[in-house]
């Protein structure tokens, strides 16, 4: 698979302060497997924010699908948006839909008759365990629960970007492994993977996984070229 | 835990991306005295209106002529014979004497019971109506009479009608500009409203963003919603405002009033009057629609 994602030189800044992204510049093959680093505050979230179209750059270039989406018109955003599912770091679940309205969110969007959702979500319900939890709504649900909710709702429409921000943050170990199972089976499935985390032992998990670091909203490594395992101050 | 609602329809299930709760705002409650004020105002407009044409037609069928004639032997001679020709005449349908006592009974009061009448030049009036609905000829009637009677005058009915119908008509303009009014304050709290709701639901609606809807899927919940408090304050508002004509009209009609009476919906204002919840909706989801896709249009 070819490029999908590109960044050229890509800034951002909020209001009037200083830029809390600046001059960043990579590619994403189709069908990789990424991870982005950095400490809190180097900006992850933000370069995350870009990549799901939440947010434009204040200058720079990013292509997305072989299109620029910096100029693209704004009525032309939803159809890249069904391209990508995330999953936000706070899960960001509809309150009053209950785990199956969750999760058939994207597909009621894209305006799938509901005789062709009960079957997709129904299946991954049982994928993510909470098969016997559908009905219930994101407040009764534990943390892990939730965040397995917002995993299924983010897959579900087949996305060909998936974008995690911090998805092992709230977990336990077992559960992090989990999810990275989770993911791998995506990737293999042909999904290209975008995972921001500070957890480093994680990414030494997931074989031919690539890695980018963010250092005060600068790309660690200025050539944009990826690397893994990550590159530490004074090895060679 | 069973599985909710596999069966729900697509819409129902769209309709609950927002949550539920509508008659707990004070929407449809600020749209029902709206409503019926509304109402109000659009039923005494058209009831004028009707009272009016009403009154035209009733009494631009008539004309009354007038025998000026100090003398009472000669002005019996000159009604005698007017009676006699105009009822000899094509295109009217009656002629009637006014009774000179009646006449005296009305002037009574004015001029005092020991006042004898008989000695006071009273003009004698002959009423006449005209056949037929086409164009009257008071002015034909008015030649013919001074042919018979040199003295004779004619007086249209509708004539008396021009200051009540400039009354009739302001009364009307002012209740159209209380519905124009009622319909921009409502086009108002509508927006209000709409812009409380997008504030309310922001959360929900930038989730629905990155999962790809449009501004048009995302206002088309807010329409919705909106339409159903329009409807149910409007339906509201509606039968309040009937229930209060109904109450109206049968005291109206107590009061025994030729004039007041005249003052009646017709079927069509019923129609009218049952179209205002449906225009009400309308606007509300119009204003609904544009101020939810304004406020959608400034975020990416």
């Amino acid at each position: 698979m070819g490029t999908i994602v590109q960044f050229e030189n890509v800034g951002l800044r909020y209001g009037m302060s200083a830029e809390t992204l600046a001059d960043v510049s990579f590619s994403l093959d189709g069908g990789g497997f990424y991870f982005l680093t950095g400490a809190s505050g180097a900006g992850k979230t933000s370069l995350l924010k870009l990549l799901y179209l939440a947010q434009r750059p204040s200058r720079g270039v990013i292509r997305l699908f072989g299109e620029d989406v910096v100029t693209l018109p704004r009525k032309r955003l939803p159809g890249f948006r069904r391209r990508i599912g995330v999953v936000f770091q706070d899960f960001r679940l509809v309150p009053h839909l209950s785990a199956y309205d969750n999760i058939a969110l994207p597909l009621r969007v894209a305006g799938m008759e509901e005789s062709e959702i009960d079957a997709p979500v129904s299946e991954m319900l049982a994928w993510v365990g909470l098969a016997d939890r559908s009905s219930a709504r994101p407040a009764t649900l534990s943390g892990g629960e939730q965040q397995r909710v917002a995993i299924a709702r983010a897959v579900i429409g087949r996305p060909e970007i998936l974008i995690a921000d911090e998805p092992t943050g709230n977990v336990d170990a077992d559960m992090a492994h989990r999810l990275l199972t989770l993911f791998e089976a995506l990737n293999k499935l042909g999904t290209t993977l975008v995972v921001a985390t500070h957890d480093l032992p994680l990414i030494g998990k997931i074989p031919g996984a690539q890695m980018m670091r963010l250092d005060k909203g600068r790309l660690a490594d200025p050539t944009g070229s990826l690397r893994y395992p990550p590159k530490r101050p004074g090895s060679a | 835990m069973g599985r909710p609602r596999k069966a729900a329809s697509a819409t129902a299930a769209r309709n609950r991306l927002l949550p539920e709760g509508r008659v707990a705002g004070p929407m449809p409650w600020v749209i029902a005295i709206m409503m019926f004020l509304t109402v109000l105002a659009a039923a005494g407009g058209l009831a004028l209106n009707q009272g009016m044409l009403s009154l035209r037609s009733e009494l631009s069928g008539r004309a009354t002529v007038q025998i000026i004639e100090a003398d009472a032997e000669t002005r019996a001679q000159a009604v005698r014979k007017m009676v006699a020709r105009l009822r000899a005449t094509s295109g009217i349908r009656s002629v009637q004497p006014v009774d000179s006592g009646k006449l005296a009974d009305q002037l009574r009061p004015w001029l005092g019971g020991e006042m004898d009448t008989a000695e006071l030049p009273i003009p004698a009036l002959i009423d006449v109506e005209f056949a037929g609905d086409g164009p009257r000829p008071v002015e034909t009637l008015a030649k013919l009479a001074k042919s018979i009677v040199p003295q004779a005058r004619v007086e249209p009915h509708a004539a008396f009608l021009g200051p009540l119908s400039g009354l009739v008509a302001t009364l009307a303009g002012v209740a159209a500009l209380l519905v124009l009014l009622m319909a921009v304050a409502t086009g108002a709290i509508v927006v209000l409203a709409a812009r409380g709701a997008h504030e309310s639901h922001r959360g929900t609606i930038d989730i629905l963003h990155l999962m790809g809807a449009t501004d048009v899927q995302i206002a088309r919940l807010f329409q919705r919603r909106i339409a159903l408090d329009a409807l149910l304050g409007g339906g509201l508002g509606l039968v309040m405002a009937v229930l209060v004509i109904l109450l109206v009209g049968n005291r109206l009609s107590a009061t025994g009033s030729d004039l007041l009476r005249a003052a009646y919906l017709p079927v069509w204002g019923w129609v009218v009057l049952a179209a205002l919840p449906a225009g009400g909706v309308l606007l509300a989801t119009l204003a609904a629609r544009m101020t939810v896709l304004r406020a959608l249009g400034r975020a990416l």
